[in-house]
């Protein structure tokens, strides 16, 4: 961010007035509280231990946050649209058994091919999701309900209970879980590059601000033309896609999968979107805000460990964290509106 | 197009009135059939053990798991199903695909309908079972646990896979000798209320304060919950509070591997040494690079091979469950049944460089 402060060389006068509204607009920016929420967890964990801010140690938190950031970012495009996901746990694991399944049956395969194949697993996940959410009608979360199990059955009928351990997959693949370049993960420069992307797609495509369109309101965007089947159904693939990723991805960290594989982790990544600001009923959010949503997530459960809260309370703590980021989130923005309400009545 | 969803509608009452009926009278067979055979079955059970008898052929054997599709009991009913087919029984494994309390109630009572001789079975609770075993075994089954109890008197034998202080001490011993016995160490364990977990950790908190452990210090206990995720960042968490840390023990499965994975990928690997209780499979590649030296398990089909052979034992009238009786278990030799109907498998099995090629669970 200090980056992008430092970038414009402007006259001074000038300099100075782009600077307050660079800060307005960044007081304004409705991942700011996230932002702060997320300081003041660092902060504090590394107040009691020093340790938590050590290369090794903030590696580990990108690593830990990058799964679920892919995962976040797929689901924000569908909740933007007014829908919702909860399959992503269910692909996610089927993708990882079969990205296990594939390599141990053919272990020359290269990783790019792997993580190609389960991508298509996903995507073809979530044409099902979205076939049955756009034609049926029917509200996505019965929908997705429905094939969570159904996706789950498929993969523990696939497994019969086996594992897939590390030592069935190759060497190069498992390298990816743990791979840095300059210091970084290779997982979380994925992360951050598919929050990018999507990013951009979303603020500066045709149809990607029309899946705002369709989240703030499905029947105006119907009459203005919009073809809402059409683009709820590209939202669930793209979400089935990047579940697939993750799912690859969740094989090459772990190392060992079987048919449980991310049992329960839609939740977690329905709380990253909405704790980084994406209205649960559409219509707005950014993949930004879900991103550090998830990032806020993953560092709860680290701090945790570091500062060696009592395992019987670490679950309310938890929630209890999880709600404080929300309250100060919403602070924020209310503090925000407020402002922006006084400024246009005294400009009128 | 309004008469079509009607005659769908009318013809799905037909069907499902048709097949209430013939459920009915299904149930109303097998109740029946279940009546007959329930009091001399249930006689048995207080009858006279016969050592000498010979096993029966054909027996009903039936594996409840906690949970289909988890590794480990695929493993052990594996076992099982080697042990049926030994003595020429029918073998089958039918389960819920979740481990909660009292998923396993439905299995047990269609079990006991179906006239099962024997159920062996692994309590996802020791207690809410309890009613559903015991009209089982009214219904003639006989009902062998494995790997965990219900409560003794909802069962005839309690297969053990270790006992506890067995566990405990070859835990204890493993990581001594990795950290030369000297130094700091952590648990890594599934979750705060499990309880085979918690009666080994005490036991291990009893174990290292025999004077040879001196020296060894007991740091502090984490919880994984036997998710990945959570058991990495467990372990990371107790690596950075405890910088000096030596060792770290995960008696879980899920723990150790995951524990060994953040550890093979981290600037820690060699330096920290990590035992706990893991399959040869998943920690295969972990012995090979060198992250963990030694890890301990008790031989999860050896277990399902035992609990097969202890029912048929039982089925066939060799052994009552009473203390003091004595069984062949084909491989794996001669047990003695102990106190409350509980069999010992034995001491864990330590897989090592040197030896862990020659299993495959």
């Amino acid at each position: 961010m200090s980056a992008r402060l430092a970038a414009p060389a402007v006259p001074p006068a000038e300099a100075d007035e782009s600077r307050t509204r660079f800060v307005r607009k960044l007081w304004l920016a409705r991942e700011f509280g996230i932002v702060v929420a997320l300081g003041l967890l660092v902060l504090v964990t590394t107040l009691d231990n020093p340790a938590f801010l050590s290369p090794q140690s903030l590696r580990d938190l990108l690593l830990g946050a990058a799964i679920l950031v892919v995962l976040a970012v797929g689901q924000t495009v569908v909740i933007i649209s007014r829908n919702i996901d909860l399959s992503v746990g269910a692909v996610l694991g089927l993708v990882a058994f079969a990205t296990g399944k594939l390599l141990s049956t053919a272990p020359g395969t290269p990783a790019v091919v792997a993580i190609l194949a389960g991508v298509g697993l996903g995507a073809v996940c979530g044409v099902v999701n979205g076939v049955l959410v756009a034609a049926a009608r029917v509200p996505a979360l019965v929908i997705t309900l429905g094939t969570l199990y159904a996706f789950r059955g498929i993969d523990h009928s696939w497994a019969q209970g086996q594992q897939i351990n590390a030592s069935d997959m190759p060497r190069s693949f498992l390298r990816l879980g743990t791979w840095t370049v300059l210091g970084i993960p290779v997982l979380a420069v994925i992360a951050v590059v598919v929050m990018a992307v999507v990013g951009f797609y979303l603020r500066s495509y045709r149809s990607g601000r029309e899946l705002y369109a369709i989240g703030s309101e499905p029947a105006a965007a119907r009459l203005s033309g919009i073809p809402v089947g059409r683009r709820v159904l590209t939202s669930f693939v793209l979400c089935g896609a990047l579940a697939g990723l993750a799912g690859v991805l969740y094989a090459a960290r772990f190392g060992t999968v079987d048919a449980t594989v991310g049992t329960g982790i839609e939740l977690q990544v329905v709380a990253a979107a909405v704790v980084g600001g994406v209205a649960i009923f559409g219509g707005s959010g950014s993949v930004y805000g879900a991103a550090l949503g998830a990032v806020l997530l993953t560092t709860i459960g680290s701090s945790l460990a570091v500062l060696r809260i009592n395992p019987f309370w670490q679950q309310a703590v938890v929630g209890g964290l999880i709600l404080a980021a929300i309250g100060l989130d919403r602070l924020l923005a209310v503090r925000a509106a407020n402002r922006l309400r006084g400024r246009s009545s005294h400009g009128a | 197009m309004s008469t079509q969803p009607k005659r769908t509608l009318r013809l799905g009452l037909i069907a499902a009135t048709m097949a209430t009926v013939l459920v009915g009278a299904a149930c109303g067979g097998t109740t029946r059939g279940s009546e007959d055979n329930a009091n001399p079955s249930g006689n048995q059970a207080t009858g006279q053990a016969n050592p000498d008898a010979p096993l029966v052929e054909g027996l009903d054997v039936a594996f409840l798991p906690k949970q289909v599709n988890n590794p480990y009991f695929t493993v052990a009913d594996g076992g099982g199903k080697s042990a049926t087919e030994e003595f020429k029984g029918k073998y089958k494994e039918v389960g819920p695909s979740e481990a909660s309390a009292s998923s396993q109630v439905s299995y047990i009572n269609t079990l006991s309908q179906q006239q099962t001789d024997v159920i062996a079975t692994s309590a996802n609770d020791p207690n809410a079972i309890c009613g559903a075993l015991n009209s089982a075994r009214q219904a003639g089954a006989k009902v062998v646990t494995f790997d965990s109890d219900t409560k003794p008197e909802c069962r005839d034998v309690f297969v053990n896979q270790a006992t506890a202080e067995g566990i405990a001490e070859n835990q204890v011993k493993l990581i001594s000798e990795q950290i030369g016995g000297a130094g700091k160490i952590a648990i890594l364990s599934a979750t705060p209320n499990a309880t085979n977990q918690n009666a080994w950790i005490e036991l291990m908190r009893a174990e290292l304060k025999k004077p040879e452990h001196g020296k060894i210090e007991l740091v502090t206990v984490a919880y994984g919950n036997d998710e990945d995720q959570k058991s990495f960042q467990e372990t990371q968490g107790l690596l950075r509070s405890y910088p000096d840390l030596k060792g770290i023990v995960s008696p879980t499965t899920v723990g150790v591997a995951a524990a060994a994975r953040y550890l093979s990928g981290s600037e820690y690997k060699g330096k920290v040494a990590l035992t706990g209780l893991g399959t040869p499979n998943q920690m295969r590649e972990f012995v090979k690079d060198g992250t963990v030296k030694a890890f301990a398990l008790w031989n999860p089909a050896d277990l399902g091979y035992l609990a097969a052979y202890a029912g048929a034992a039982l089925a066939s009238g060799q052994i009552t469950g009473a203390e003091g009786e004595k069984f062949k278990a084909g491989k794996l030799g001669e047990y003695t049944i102990g106190k409350d109907g509980v069999v010992v498998l034995g001491p864990p099995t330590v897989f090592d460089q040197g030896n862990i090629d020659q299993f495959d669970f």
